[in-house]
């Protein structure tokens, strides 16, 4: 069984009628959308709706993506992957081939997203993903394969989504599928069990991926390697506490990671504006001494008193604006009333 | 239902064998007697020849396992993949066989409903976590390999981090062809770890020839003894015989 005779096997050419053996759906190929180790994805014609089409000569891939898939339905509320829609079996000339159909995710992927759009996307799409994970987690699951090639952002409000479940694993079982760069046994930094945690490394190497669009190989590999690669990389430098401490494995949840990734956006903008505005104020040399060791709740304070000013600041430049637009009118009017 | 143990032959090669048995009837050999034989050919720039390629799928075809052929660098990936789909193939026949026995001969997990496959499923990978699995890997350290073999002995650290993660057992032993003075030589004993491969493998010298046939007959045999060796420590090791899927 070789991988590439696997994929002439499912090549279903553009315009190829596919009819379920069991519940007798019939599907229209329309063209292929990608395809990895465990078979290809076709969008395909519905009635008059797009759908994806997934099809396997590996019928137990195909049964085990449908099982997490139903599984992630159970969870209300959530976007945690693509909706599943149907699964069957595909009879023809060579046999049968298992296929499932799932909900069309259109959209940019990760990369593309960002390099459109700009890096400022990343901290508001890695809180989505975060979110999402969390919610995978507490339901008992691991997403395993975590990779920019998997995510993809829907519009027209952006919003992330992971599409491939085939890495999905049971929380305390064996990772079921990876990819080298985003896995922690890879770098020599954990094991391959499905815990929190290996999810939260692939989300570390995902933002380190953003500065290195070509990624890199490993060398020396642990966590000096990785620690280095960031700390060359200006970009990073932002995310950097939030990174190391997902290497290195101590966030317990995705929760927290999330918590402290909101706290370092904040403090980061908080300091490019003390960089750009000079202040004496007392408040703003509070804000610059204090060190990443403060406490929590010094933390807490100082983006909330970072928080008060920028409202003050607000209300200011809108005072202002007002202000000018009814001189503005005034201004038409007198010149009006001359003519 | 019964979980004994996997039994798995992982053949890393780069080519055709040129001395012995026919490797091809070596590998249907152990099939009969319930190890399944998967098979690793190891690309550099170069393009592997027709020939070498018609062997490596004819090995594990007829030894009911799972064949790939990959460059270099993507070798630890690969080992492990190969690995599992191979563990899952031969579980699945494991269950399909029960499926049998209750529903009747003409029914196999593809007959079932794909509603149903579900549960089924969930059964498989329950034992693909849990089930007792010896790995005995077999190297080729013909010239041609020299300079991968640094590579060979990452892929298979990589895998015993991969399926030490599992919580079912695993035991690993390694062996070159062509050894020393022997066709086959024994590097490393039943172990749970691989780590303790790196101090010998760096130590290897490579020969001319590929035995491949003689080295899956003696990874066999090996097999056997262990088998006896345990049976008088009274052990039950029932092992699974691969249903070809």
């Amino acid at each position: 069984m070789m991988n590439h005779s696997m994929k002439n096997q499912c090549n279903v050419k553009p315009g190829t009628i596919i009819q379920g053996k069991w519940h007798k759906e019939r599907y229209t190929i329309l063209k292929e959308l990608g395809f990895g180790a465990n078979g290809i994805v076709y969008l395909a014609r519905r009635h008059h709706e797009y759908v994806a089409l997934k099809m396997s000569d590996n019928g137990m891939s195909i049964t085990s993506e449908v099982n997490v898939l139903k599984s992630f339905a159970k969870v209300q509320g959530s976007a945690l992957g693509p909706s599943l829609l149907d699964v069957d079996d595909w009879e023809h000339n060579n046999g049968q081939i298992s296929f499932y159909v799932m909900e069309y995710i259109q959209g940019p992927g990760f990369m593309d997203f960002i390099e459109q759009k700009g890096p400022s996307w990343l901290p508001v799409l890695l809180l989505q993903l975060l979110s999402d994970l969390e919610k995978l987690h507490c339901n008992g699951w691991v997403f395993g394969d975590l990779k920019p090639e998997n995510l993809i952002v829907t519009g027209p409000s952006p919003r992330i989504r992971c599409i491939d479940v085939g890495g999905t694993t049971i929380k305390g079982r064996a990772i079921k599928e990876f990819t080298e760069f985003y896995d922690r046994g890879y770098w020599g930094l954990g094991s391959r069990k499905a815990d929190p945690g290996y999810d939260l490394f692939a989300v570390a190497m995902i933002i380190i991926h953003t500065a290195y669009p070509k990624r890199f190989t490993k060398t020396t590999g642990g966590i000096l390697q990785l620690r280095n690669q960031v700390k060359q990389s200006k970009a990073l430098h932002k995310f950097e506490g939030v990174i190391i401490q997902a290497l290195e494995g101590r966030y317990q949840s995705a929760e927290e990671m999330r918590n402290d990734l909101i706290k370092s956006t904040s403090r980061h903008n908080g300091n490019s504006r003390t960089a750009t505005r000079q202040s004496n104020t007392k408040n703003n040399g509070n804000r610059q001494t204090m060190t990443r060791q403060t406490q929590q709740a010094g933390r807490v304070s100082a983006s909330r008193q970072l928080q008060q000013k920028r409202q003050k600041k607000g209300g200011f430049v809108e005072t202002l604006i007002l202000t000018m637009v009814i001189l503005l009118f005034y201004a038409f009017y007198i010149f009006g009333q001359l003519i | 239902m019964k979980t004994g143990t996997l039994k798995q032959i992982l053949l890393i090669t780069d080519g055709c064998s040129n001395q012995g048995d026919d490797p091809i009837a070596m590998a249907a050999l152990a099939k009969e007697q319930g190890i399944t034989v998967n098979v690793i050919g190891v690309m550099d720039q170069d393009v592997i020849d027709e020939q070498g390629l018609k062997e490596i799928e004819g090995i594990s075809l007829a030894g009911g396992g799972v064949s790939q052929v990959v460059y270099a660098h993507k070798l630890s990936q690969t080992v492990q993949m190969v690995t599992r789909k191979a563990m899952t193939q031969t579980l699945q026949g494991v269950v399909n066989k029960e499926l049998q026995q209750i529903l009747g001969r003409s029914h196999t997990l593809e007959d079932l409903p794909p509603e149903k496959r579900g549960e089924v499923m969930e059964v498989v990978d329950e034992l693909g976590e849990t089930v007792e699995l010896e790995v005995l890997i077999l190297v080729d350290t013909s010239a041609s390999m020299k300079q991968k073999l640094p590579t060979v002995k990452e892929a298979l650290l990589d895998l015993s981090l991969s399926l030490n993660a599992r919580s079912g057992e695993n035991r690993f032993s390694v062996f070159v062809f062509p050894g020393k003075k022997n066709e086959v030589d024994k590097l490393l004993d039943w172990t749970p770890r691989l780590e303790s491969l790196t101090g010998v493998f760096s130590k290897l010298t490579t020969g001319g020839i590929t035995p491949t046939g003689p080295a899956i007959n003696e990874a066999l045999q090996y097999f056997k003894k262990k088998r006896s060796l345990r049976s008088l420590l009274s052990r039950d090791d029932e092992s699974f015989y691969e249903e070809s899927v």
